[in-house]
């Protein structure tokens, strides 16, 4: 598994990519009331805005972690939103990327790293 | 950066687990362990403690009636031992803060916003005598169905008291300045004690089941719910009392004569009705919308009606809620708004105030 600054992890799955958040940050953002995930087949670049998670409190955007095409989504928790903050490494994943280069990835934090980079 | 401050409960908070933030100039607990959404529902079917010793608390040696010509409250019919929520209004009939304003017999007592109190305490001493700002009383606030329940094992005389009443009662030999009030909806007290004294005051309440610590973040939900203001949001220099749906706060003795900052305006607007109003918004969806949004007659319309002055998600409602302002002829409840939220147009329904009834002991 692989991090992002944005406390997103990374799993590669065959030729895809599943995307979710961290524990760290579905704690940080607390209840999540409702979550906006992008469409199939959508074309995304790293940085793009591709998902919204609003807590009580708050929204916040989920970046594209890299570049690559969206091929699954997790409807459950849009359902459910209450799953990101049960299960935010598992079953509240968020959605599925193909990426064409699965190397990019070696640029991205490990485990280890992440924990150092939130304290 | 300037330091922020600290009410005399920070230490408790941090031990509680609190995570704080700024808020008016203060550090201030925003939520516990429990979190938003535990606090909110913990608060409407139990007790909740909330720390509001950022606010302002000021005594006033005037005449009520010296304080009616900042207000456009009736200040001289308020009886001893009887609190009003008021507004300090501005010449262009704007609203300045909102406040409660008790009369304690041989002074008047005065809870205004944190982040207004310099200000308020300011624009009293410019126009009156005998102002006297409380700089060393925290305030509390507990709150919920089984408030009277727990304050009543410290203090029993809190049983007596009816919605808006306020009484001194002793704690412990302590006085306590008690309010039957407060900024939730629900039934509930602020009580305002000597620093020195809040921390054992509060470990008291917390030491039973039923009461929590709650943060400002369900301190915003529960007030939304309840459909109140929040000064600097929905209601500021901007806006009037009457546009804020705030009429039932000027009493009939000042609708005659005014003797009010903006009195022009806000008497104008009382007998022929404001441009816009606040209006309480359902979202048809699931996406709250939030401070900020802006507000469409039609899914097509180029031009703003309004704007999305408070809004989030109501845990007790489990939907998103909102309230903004809209044109007087939209503001009728089931009239179909559309608010744009990153790009697209989602729709929202105009519905009375509050969101939930309140279950005040009056």
């Amino acid at each position: 598994m692989k991090f992002t600054e944005e406390h997103e992890w990374l799993l590669v799955d065959g030729d895809v990519v599943i995307v979710g958040i961290t524990d760290h940050a579905a704690e940080q953002l607390g209840d999540i009331v409702f979550v906006e995930l992008p469409e199939l087949e959508t074309k995304v670049a790293k940085g793009d805005e591709v998902s919204v998670i609003e807590s009580v409190k708050a929204a916040s955007d989920i970046l594209a972690p890299l570049d690559g095409e969206i091929v699954e989504i997790n409807d459950a928790i849009v359902t459910n939103p209450g799953l990101v903050n049960e299960d935010p490494m598992g079953e509240g994943w968020f959605f599925k990327m193909q990426i064409e280069d699965l190397s990019v990835l070696d640029d991205l934090m490990t485990e280890d790293e992440y924990k150092d980079f939130i304290g | 950066m300037t330091e922020l401050r600290q009410t005399c409960l920070h230490d408790l908070h941090v031990e509680l687990g609190a995570k704080m933030v700024p808020f008016a100039g203060y550090a201030m607990p925003v939520q516990y362990p429990l979190g938003v959404m535990g606090e909110h529902l913990h608060t409407r079917e139990k007790a909740g403690l909330f720390d509001v010793s950022h606010m302002g608390q000021v005594i006033l040696r005037a005449p009520a009636r010296a304080l009616e010509t900042l207000v456009p409250v009736d200040v001289q019919g308020l009886a001893v031992g009887r609190q009003r929520y008021a507004l300090f209004t501005n010449a262009d009939g704007g609203i300045l803060d909102d406040l409660m304003v008790a009369n304690r017999g041989d002074h008047l007592f005065l809870v205004v916003n944190a982040a207004c109190k310099d200000a308020d305490i300011a624009h009293l001493q410019a126009h009156l005598p005998g102002v006297e700002p409380v700089t060393d009383r925290a305030l509390l606030a507990l709150q919920g169905p089984l408030a009277e329940q727990a304050l009543a094992r410290l203090v029993p005389g809190v049983t007596a008291l009816r919605f808006m009443d306020v009484a001194t009662l002793d704690w412990d030999g302590t006085a306590l300045w008690i309010s039957r009030s407060g900024y939730t909806g629900e039934d509930g007290f602020e009580i305002s004690l000597p620093e020195a004294r809040a921390e054992a005051f509060a470990r008291a309440l917390l030491a039973m089941g039923e009461v929590a610590p709650i943060g400002l973040g369900a301190r915003d939900s529960l007030r939304l719910e309840a459909g109140l203001c929040l000064y600097g949001h929905d209601i500021d220099t901007t806006t009037s009392p009457v546009e804020a749906g705030l009429s039932w706060a000027i009493q009939k003795s000042r609708r005659a004569n005014g003797g009010f900052p903006g009195a022009d305006r806000i008497l104008q607007e009382l007998t022929q009705g404001p441009a816009r109003k606040r209006v309480g918004l359902r979202p048809e969806g699931r996406a709250p919308m939030r401070e900020g949004t802006p507000l469409f007659a039609s899914e097509t319309a180029t031009d703003p009606v309004g704007t999305i002055t408070s809004g989030g998600f109501g845990p007790s409602l489990q939907a998103p809620i909102a309230m903004g302002y809209l044109p007087a002829d939209l503001a009728t409840p089931d009239t179909l708004i559309w608010a744009e939220l990153r790009g697209k147009r989602l729709p929202a329904r105009v519905c009375t105030l509050p969101f939930r009834p309140s279950s005040y002991r009056t």
